[in-house]
């Protein structure tokens, strides 16, 4: 069987503290079990992120890139344009309109 | 100061109430009749001082959070106090990328969020006795819109 290489995580609603550690255990854990290469986020169902969410994304590419792989985020709101911006994150972890592009965008980055 | 609006809320330091806290927020300014991006703006910082207070303020340990709400014309008056630790260096704590709790994956940003989205950000804080956090804003009004709007109309 064919080794998945990308882990596709959709997030649903806020991503503040509160919900940063359960996402945080729940996508380590797969990760883990899946054995997938890159991660890539969905966020077409989350409306709002704090710099937790922040802390989050940073602390799930440094284990990804850790282990060979890369991190995307496929379908961000607008709204989330600015946090996204100014707190740096942009500089590391890319933004796709959709989930094809950053899938297609991590397979080349893998391959470069 | 007579303000227009005034509201106060006090909360258990829990973290399920961050939601809570920012959706307040979003509520008390929605009769100003704010852009989208102003409310998601007033919602960040909120998130990021009371979060600030839960997990550093009282370190997980729980306590009062404590909310104000004032609105004053177009200007908004927020203040997120807690009785906790207090900061021993607020310009430290205040440098962007600086965190007390790396091992939590915190970035080190929320003052720097709270300092990009709102116009004005005073910290008040006593080591021993506690932390004020007062952020201000002002609301683009309608008529400010609509000015925008005509002038760039005759611009063209």
């Amino acid at each position: 069987m064919e080794r998945k290489k990308n882990l596709i995580v959709k997030i649903q609603g806020d991503i503040d503290q509160h919900n940063a550690e359960e996402i945080r255990a729940k996508v380590d854990k797969e990760f883990e079990r899946s054995r997938c290469r890159h991660m890539i986020f969905d966020f077409s169902g989350v409306s709002f992120m704090d710099s937790s969410g922040i802390g989050l994304l940073i602390g799930r590419y440094k284990s990804v890139t850790a282990r060979g792989g890369t991190v995307a985020i496929a379908n961000m709101n607008s709204d989330l344009g600015r946090i996204y911006n100014i707190s740096g994150l942009k500089k590391i972890i890319s933004s796709f309109d959709s989930l094809d592009q950053a899938e297609k965008q991590v397979e080349n980055q893998a391959h470069a | 100061m007579i303000y227009d609006n005034e509201i106060n809320i006090s909360m258990s330091a829990v973290s399920q109430n961050e939601a809570f806290a920012r959706v307040a927020a979003a509520a008390f300014v929605a009769p100003l009749d704010p852009l989208l991006n102003e409310l998601t703006d007033i919602k960040t910082a909120v998130s990021e001082a009371v979060t600030n207070s839960i997990i550093h303020g009282y370190e997980n340990k729980g306590g009062t959070v404590y909310l104000t709400f004032r609105s004053y014309g177009s200007e908004i008056i927020i203040t997120v106090s807690d009785t906790g630790i207090g900061i021993e260096d607020v310009a430290l704590a205040m440098t962007p990328q600086y965190t007390s709790r790396p091992e939590m994956e915190r970035t080190g940003m929320g003052f720097t969020v709270m300092k990009e989205f709102m116009d004005h950000v005073q910290v008040t804080s006593v080591p021993g006795r506690g932390t004020t956090v007062e952020l201000r804003k002002t609301i683009e009004t309608q008529t400010n819109r609509a000015e925008h709007f005509f002038s760039m109309i005759r611009e063209h």
